[in-house]
């Protein structure tokens, strides 16, 4: 794991994150969290787990962030909402961030180096994906299923 | 010279490159080695651009009973150098109002994944650029970015048939990427693995001495073969399925605002995701880079592969001068009536064909699943025309 | 110096806390599900971070269970954003402080 590509990934990936919060033009912020996830998904890739990486650009570039596209085109509308803006949120994150780096670094149990693992390959998580999470994966199944057909039931026209 | 040291002949080139820098650390070799690899897929598929432009304007020619470009170089063919002196040299125009930012980027956004995807593809023996344990994932992954280009095009030039081209690309290529992957998924199952070179691996061999085995040749490879090629046409926005880009009725779609090498580089990104696109199905169903006949192995495999690969881009060409554009209505219809259903159906006629030991029995079920859904989907969807007199209603 | 688990999981607060300030102080609904987006992402890279650090185990269980929530995270944005369009529909707005009638 390098530190320098660990230090750029890092940076770039909370400059665009706070950019996606706290920018002014929805489809601007939409595109800087598409950034962001490909950011985390380098994270991924770097500690090791390229197939969940992939499926995270895979899932979130292709499928969450054309939605949110389609649904901003969809409810376009200049608003007040997108420029009103609570600092009061400010505070609580920033409150939130502090009290969770505190306990970060104060538990100096966490300060572990990477211990050397077996490359985890796709073949692998595919076994212990038929064979020991069989159940969670039939689960998501019904769950996307009916996200599928609640999503189009909400979307569908009043019947006047 | 033997043959296998004519197969082997660029990766023994590349090792003498690499051998002249053995004393630098491991991490520079890597890097030169990539390097090596990007610039050899970036050359060949650059040169296949240039050729497959003015080839196809020349075929088109040949369809409609003209004669295609025949003035600059020997028959036409220098065509490419011209038109490329002519957009580099064109002024580059960005609207006022147009979101500056997001214009620019659009066209490097849409051109970056479809030259990655080109990476994970085996070229021939030995010959993959970016062989990744999860390649027909990696493929899939970076080619979805190409979906937010077309948007970040279409909203970022502030004109109405930009944004009316993107919505309707948007629409058509999410709609027809489920039954691409769909389609690729019984292949996927049957050899056990997401790496390119695993599944050409296993279509390597001849049953009954003679005839490979591809997948192609299965009847649910086939019925994936061919759903998997009209999907690629529609994600690679071409003839018929070019709704989005309309010349008729919507200028030209999300690159109505693009002018120079932008409109330029848009251009390559359409031919490059065409390559890539027929490179994958030539990796899936068409045995990859190995030879149809056996007394045919000595060929080397990487032209086994651009010879595979040269047969599809002429089908897109040929394609494109026999069909007129669909109906975007239509376009969507056949996509989730049609296409959704007939790939669920390759999945389980897969399913049928590997647990009947990939024998005649196998093979005759499968054919037959395939057959009674495709003619049940035609029985239902009521395809037979209603035709009748036409009523032409004036502005009154 | 290689990153240690101790720099991954303030990275990871770090955008959980991005996530909360979007949800928090932003009125757009898209907004709000940007942020929520944003914190489920920090969750997940926690699980891959503890799942590479911990002790080597039988089943990388951290890695399933990012599986399983960027799948779950996927039908909550569709079903999140169809009702964004609902309310949209309903109501001509999408500010969430407008919505705050019980009877449509």
């Amino acid at each position: 794991m390098s530190t320098s590509a660990f230090i750029v990934i890092a940076i770039v990936t909370l400059a665009v994150a706070l950019a996606a919060a706290c920018l002014r033009k929805l489809v601007h912020a939409a595109l800087c969290l598409v950034v962001a996830f490909v950011g985390i998904a380098a994270f991924y890739f770097l500690l090791g787990a390229e197939f969940v990486g992939l499926v995270q650009i895979f899932v979130y570039v292709g499928a969450v962030a054309v939605l949110i596209v389609f649904t901003i085109l969809l409810t376009r509308r200049e608003d007040e909402a997108n420029v009103s803006f609570n600092w009061g949120g400010v505070i609580v994150a920033a409150a939130v961030f502090a009290t969770l780096a505190w306990a970060i670094v104060k538990t100096t149990s966490l300060s572990l180096p990477a211990p050397a693992i077996e490359a985890l390959t796709v073949k692998r998580i595919g076994v212990v994906l038929m064979t020991d999470f069989i159940w969670p994966l039939q689960c998501v199944g019904l769950l996307l299923t009916a996200a599928l057909i609640g999503a189009l039931v909400l979307v569908m026209e009043e019947k006047r | 010279m033997t043959g296998e040291s004519i197969d082997q002949f660029f990766i023994r080139a590349k090792q003498w490159l690499l051998s002249f820098m053995s004393g630098a650390p491991d991490r520079v070799q890597l890097i030169a080695s990539s390097l090596l690899n990007i610039t050899a897929v970036l050359i060949v598929f650059m040169t296949l651009f240039a050729l497959i432009s003015v080839l196809e304007r020349k075929i088109l020619g040949r369809i409609q009973n003209r004669y295609g470009p025949n003035r600059v170089g020997p028959f036409g063919l220098l065509q490419p150098l011209a038109d490329g002196i002519k957009l580099l040299i064109k002024e580059d125009i960005v609207p006022i109002r147009a979101d500056k930012v997001v214009h620019f980027l659009a066209p490097i956004l849409m051109a970056a994944p479809t030259i990655l995807a080109l990476g994970v593809i085996p070229y021939g023996r030995n010959m993959t650029a970016f062989a990744i344990d999860g390649g027909i994932l990696f493929f899939f992954a970076v080619g979805s970015a190409t979906e937010l280009a077309v948007f970040m095009a279409g909203w970022g030039s502030n004109n109405k048939f930009s944004m009316l081209g993107a919505m309707r690309a948007i629409a058509q290529m999410v709609s027809y990427e489920l039954p691409l992957l769909i389609t690729v998924l019984p292949v996927v199952m049957i050899v056990g693995s997401l790496s390119p070179d695993a599944i050409v691996e296993a279509q390597a061999g001849y049953s009954h001495a003679w005839a490979p085995r591809w997948f192609a040749f299965t009847p649910w490879g086939a019925a994936a073969f061919l759903l998997f090629f009209v999907s690629g046409l529609v994600e690679s926005n071409r003839t018929p399925f070019d709704v989005p880009e309309g010349e008729s009725e919507i200028v030209a779609g999300h690159m109505t605002e693009y002018s120079g090498f932008k409109y330029a580089i848009f251009f390559l990104a359409e031919y490059f995701g065409m390559f890539a696109v027929s490179g994958l199905a030539v990796t899936l169903f068409l045995g990859g880079w190995h030879a149809p006949m056996p007394w045919l192995e000595f060929v080397p495999s990487y032209v086994w592969f651009f010879i595979k690969l040269a047969a599809l881009l002429l089908v897109f060409v040929w394609i494109r001068g026999t069909l007129p554009r669909m109906r975007v209505d239509h376009v969507m219809g056949f996509a989730w009536k049609f296409m959704l259903p007939m790939a669920f159906t390759c999945v389980l006629a897969a399913a049928v064909w590997h647990y009947q030991a990939h024998g005649l029995s196998g093979w005759l079920w499968s054919l037959g699943i395939v057959a009674i859904v495709y003619l049940g989907l035609s029985r239902l969807l009521n395809t037979r025309k209603n035709l009748s007199v036409r009523t032409y209603r004036f502005a009154e | 110096m290689t990153p240690t688990l101790q720099l991954f999981l303030v990275i990871s607060a770090a955008l959980f806390s991005t996530g909360l300030l979007a949800a928090l102080s932003r009125r757009h609904a898209i907004f709000i599900l940007i942020g929520i987006e944003l914190m489920l992402a920090a969750a997940n890279l926690n699980f891959i971070a503890f799942w590479r650090f911990g002790p080597a185990s039988q089943n990388p269980t951290g890695v399933m269970v990012a599986i399983f929530s960027i799948a779950i995270a996927a039908a909550e944005a569709a079903v999140g954003l169809a009702l964004v369009i609902a309310v949209y529909r309903h109501y001509r707005t999408t500010n969430v402080r407008r919505l705050d009638q019980l009877k449509g």
